[in-house]
């Protein structure tokens, strides 16, 4: 998460009202950190916010990390301002999903659930 | 699977400590085999429990501790729970927000619990959590409870030393002389003690404590903080280290253990026994159904069932 935290606390909201427990980290969180943050939490998924135009950087290393931690496995999404063109490449470094602004509280909740219950279900 | 986990975990891999503390909160079945290897491991942590009226800042005042602990050259387990919603089960948890700085010491391992309807200011699964905390080689764990009322004091059975935190402008002397929170300090911290009231708040607390002390008990010791600014936070680890010594020395720490023993025992009892007699009971239902239509009573619901089950006396 950048700098700004007004949409991450809107879908930590909507999470929590639908049934999901959801570790709010706070702002200017590094990819380390993140990682860190779901390897210590156990987390199934994890949801980064980022509107400073660094989403290249950010969801990019994150994703690595994760790989290199042994945590493919878990769910990456995210959102923010992100142009377009630029979700196709996201979604190649492993980025389960890119929600555009104007996306739907139910769109985010129902992709969220989809891939939870999946990733239980494929778990040894 | 859980038996090579534990091994792993206790060999330090994170990630199998990890999933292990998912396991003992949403996999009861499993429960028992992993802490019957966690248990006998477990014994060597120092244990402090943090409780407090919501917003006394707690998390902040805990960020501070692992940090001076940190310092001092000793590994910190934080276990930090936080309420689930009674309506829809969810929870956020924000525990973290607080401890950003300690996110990259690998000497650190912060653990987020949700409450899941558990009464008392922890979840069913920290003691198990902070026990695992201490089997993988913490030195410290940290167990900050959910913001907490007057009655949720859980974490005196989990805690060796529990520190509780208050501060300014939250009532006057009388909210300091009722039951529950106060009657379970080892310590008490006075934090924001930068803010107006901070002065009466520690006057109380004093007066307080002073007028409930006893000859060769430990006296709870009073203490102001500024967590924001680490003001405060080297004295409070050092009145820590004299409560711990103190209890170890007199007694209490054994004493404490076995009553938590105790109740623990008894709680997996009651849910063991429970379980038991509802699998023998397959009808458990209906009695709930008949006692909601005032057929007979609760009491002759139960007994029922005790002798349906073949435990009636």
């Amino acid at each position: 998460m950048d700098g700004h935290d007004r949409g991450a606390k809107v879908v930590a909201r909507l999470l929590r009202d639908a049934g999901f427990e959801v570790i709010y980290t706070g702002l200017y969180q590094t990819p380390e950190a993140i990682v860190n943050t779901a390897l210590q939490e156990d987390a199934d998924a994890v949801g980064i916010s980022v509107l400073s135009a660094a989403h290249k950087h950010i969801f990019g290393e994150t994703a690595r990390i994760m790989r290199e931690q042994g945590l493919a496995d878990v769910i990456l999404f995210g959102g923010g301002i992100i142009p377009p063109n630029d979700v196709l490449w996201l979604e190649q470094q492993g980025v389960r999903k890119v929600f555009l602004p104007g996306a739907s509280g139910p769109e985010i909740i129902d992709f969220l659930k989809q891939a939870v219950t999946e990733r239980r279900r494929a778990a040894p | 699977m859980s038996s090579e986990l534990v091994e792993r975990a206790l060999n330090g891999e994170v990630r199998a400590a990890a999933r292990l503390m998912t396991a003992l909160e949403s996999d009861p079945e499993a429960v028992p085999a992993i802490m019957s290897q966690v248990y006998p491991k477990a014994g060597k942590a120092h244990v402090i429990g943090v409780t407090g009226p919501p917003g006394a800042g707690k998390s902040s005042l805990v960020d501070k501790i692992a940090a001076t602990y940190r310092d001092r050259g000793q590994t910190v387990g934080i276990v930090a729970v936080d309420p689930s919603s009674p309506f829809n089960g969810g929870a956020i948890l924000g525990d973290r927000i607080r401890m950003q700085d300690r996110f990259a010491d690998a000497g650190v391992f912060i653990r987020s619990m949700a409450s899941r309807g558990q009464p008392g200011g922890l979840a069913k699964a920290s003691q198990n959590v902070v026990a695992l905390m201490a089997a993988i080689g913490k030195d410290v764990v940290l167990v900050e409870t959910v913001g907490v009322g007057q009655e949720e004091i859980d974490v005196i059975r989990v805690a060796d030393t529990t520190v509780v935190v208050m501060v300014p402008g939250l009532g006057d002397a009388v909210q300091t002389m009722k039951a529950g929170l106060l009657e379970v300090a080892d310590v008490f911290v006075v934090n924001k003690a930068d803010r107006d009231g901070a002065d009466r708040v520690f006057k109380d607390l004093n007066l307080m404590v002073h007028i409930g002390m006893q000859e060769g008990k430990w006296s709870a010791p009073v203490l102001k903080t500024v967590a924001t600014e680490n003001q405060g936070v080297d004295e409070l680890l050092d009145k820590v280290a004299q409560h711990i010594a103190f209890a170890r020395q007199s007694g209490q720490y054994e004493l404490r253990r076995r009553q938590a023993a105790t109740v623990e025992i008894d709680a997996i009892l009651r849910d063991r026994l429970l379980r038991a007699v509802m699998h023998r009971v397959p009808a458990f239902d209906r009695y709930a159904e008949e006692v909601g239509r005032r057929q007979y009573d609760p009491y002759t619901a139960v007994e029922h069932i005790l002798q349906e089950s073949g435990l009636g006396g």
